[in-house]
């Protein structure tokens, strides 16, 4: 235990902020007048000039559709783009890259695992979600529910922002097909025990699917030890870029699922007698797939690993410990979710304010949270809130910038005393 | 409670607090902290709002925070008169600067008020973008439709 948390220490000394901090442009400007301080990356992460340059090269010297040309350009792009496939792959730990679908993002993702098990789903049928899900993994399940008579029923949370494992272990019974659960809460932080969860929908035949979306910002899940059927989360929320994500399934069920869009690129030979799809991965990818955005993706995995994985992970634990010891600074501050497995996520209220007025004030200091709801009505319900101030660090956030958040919430205070 | 006649036109705003008052105050005030101490204030100046106007109908969809808004067209002296609610302080102390500008006045002064240029003047501009959400720009929406409806003697 010991050795272990000098191992830690030496670590988290060795990770240098300023250094990473110097790879990601975009934080080094003023917002208001003020050093921007941004802790909004649970709704989108920052690129790496990694990622912005791997993008511009692809467009300079390699551009060109994949798969098709009889061309040398066709096979850089081709190369390139499924070279980015295996580097998910391998940062999923997935078996074949067969089983890496590029879709648009999360929320495309389980809306083709939602739509892909439709046929399997009969009247009185049961999928299982928790209530601290975000809307994109309760409204495609919503929708299928619809179409075919089954039931979408929500696990408890514990006020503390925990899953209530009761509520789970009660919910589960004969008529569950689907358990489709949340890794990291975007509110809360918790990181979500998936694993234990998954082998006992597993024993009872339940198909799984993991909405990594906000865990894979802070760490690198195995899908293969998971042991879940599906994975499923958004470049951008991984210092990569929007337009793409990844969905993660095994062989055989996305090769018993239908296909979700129709078109090129997905078919093995068309006619208009009979139409046969295309093998995995290609079988869900209809349409020219966003090239560029897939070889930023690679890109930022790539930055990842080259960073020290366990340093990165220490020093986001000193930014949350550092949030939590600032909380009692505030009067009136109450943190919604204090889970005792956390990524560096902080929701939280102010007796007398509005998150709107918080998020507004932070503005005026340079300082980027989120306020709102957080596509996550239910969970809003549960803690009976409109909505919460809501501060997402990121590895590039500095314990400095944990400070100005608390001296602007001062501030804020004293503005309205 | 319920609104009556008197409720609209005690409304201070655009009525005793003038336009010319908040653009002379906003004259002396420095920086954001004292700007945004005095949209609090001014938001404190919002009477108050009668619980069962709470309704949809009067609700304005904004995207974060509850705003409601009702209105009293009042036939003698030709003029509209509102009031409006919300549970952000922020968002009173605008929707108060939003009144200043048009409470109290006719249908037709009301549409010909340019609200943005106002915004703008007060470095306030942001607020009223609609990527804000936070509902002013439907507020304002509303309350010209509903000049725009007394106007055409709907
Ligand atoms: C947990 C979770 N799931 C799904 C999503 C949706 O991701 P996207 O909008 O990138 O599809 C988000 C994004 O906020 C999220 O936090």
């Amino acid at each position: 235990m010991t050795d272990l948390s000098v191992a830690n220490s030496a670590s988290a000394a060795a990770f240098d902020v300023e250094a990473v901090r110097r790879d990601f442009p975009i934080l080094s400007q003023q917002v208001n007048g003020k050093p921007l301080v941004y802790l909004d990356n649970g709704a989108s992460a920052q690129k790496p000039v990694a990622v912005l340059d791997a993008m511009d090269r692809y467009y300079r010297e390699m551009h060109s559709n994949v798969h098709r040309g009889a061309h040398t350009l066709g096979d850089r792009a081709t190369a390139a783009f499924e070279g980015a496939r295996e580097t998910v792959r391998q940062f999923l730990n997935a078996g074949s890259t067969r089983e890496i679908i590029w879709t648009r993002g999360t929320t495309e993702a389980i809306n083709v695992v939602a739509n892909g098990l439709a046929p399997r789903l009969n009247a009185g049928d049961e999928i299982l979600v928790s209530h601290m899900e975000h809307h994109a993994n309760i409204v495609p399940w919503q929708m299928v529910a619809e179409r075919t008579g089954a039931k979408v029923v929500p696990i408890q949370v514990t006020p503390e922002g925990e899953l209530d494992l009761d509520s789970f272990n009660s919910l589960l019974n004969d008529r569950t097909r689907i358990l489709a659960i949340t890794h990291v809460s975007n509110v809360l932080g918790t990181i979500n025990p998936v694993a234990p969860l998954i082998a006992q929908a597993k024993k009872r035949g339940i198909l799984t699917l993991v909405d990594g979306a906000q865990a894979v910002p802070h760490f690198q899940p195995d899908v293969q030890a998971l042991g879940c059927d599906f994975y499923v989360f958004s470049s951008h929320k991984l210092f990569g870029p929007t337009g793409i994500g990844v969905l993660y399934g095994k062989a055989q069920l996305l090769e018993e699922m239908p296909p979700y869009q129709g078109g090129g690129e997905m078919i093995e030979r068309v006619s208009f007698e009979r139409t046969t799809w295309n093998v995995l991965p290609y079988k869900f990818e209809a349409g020219t797939p966003a090239i560029a955005e897939a070889v930023g993706l690679g890109a930022a995995i790539d930055y990842l690993n080259s960073l020290d994985r366990g340093a990165m992970e220490s020093a986001e634990k000193a930014l949350l410990e550092r949030a939590n010891q600032l909380v009692e600074t505030v009067p009136g501050m109450e943190i919604i979710g204090t889970a005792a497995n956390q990524v560096p996520v902080m929701s939280f209220k102010i007796a007398g304010l509005h998150p709107s007025d918080i998020g507004t004030l932070l503005d005026q200091q340079g300082i980027a949270i989120r306020t709102g709801h957080h596509c996550a009505m239910p969970l809003m319900d549960f803690y009976g809130v409109p909505g919460t101030a809501r501060a997402s660090f990121a590895f590039y956030n500095t314990l400095d910038e944990v400070d100005k958040l608390f001296t602007g919430l001062q501030k804020i205070q004293r503005l309205f005393a | 409670m319920t609104a009556s006649k008197e409720d609209f036109l005690n409304n201070p705003l655009g009525t005793k607090t003038t336009l010319e008052d908040v653009l002379d105050a906003f004259e002396f005030l420095d920086d954001w902290e004292e700007r945004y101490a005095y949209i609090i204030d001014l938001g404190k100046q919002l009477p108050a709002f009668p619980d069962d106007a709470r309704t949809e109908e009067n609700y304005v969809h904004g995207c974060q925070s509850q705003v409601w808004l009702i209105h009293h067209y009042d036939e003698a002296s030709g003029k509209l008169y509102l009031l409006i609610d919300s549970d952000a302080m922020i968002v009173r102390g605008l929707a108060a600067i939003i009144l200043v500008a048009l409470n109290g006045k006719s249908p037709r002064e009301l549409l010909t008020t340019d609200i943005d240029e106002l915004f703008e003047q007060l470095d306030l501009f942001r607020h009223i973008s609609p990527t804000r959400g936070n509902g002013l720009r439907a507020m304002v929406g509303k309350i010209r439709d509903l000049a725009a409806a007394e106007a055409s003697g709907v």
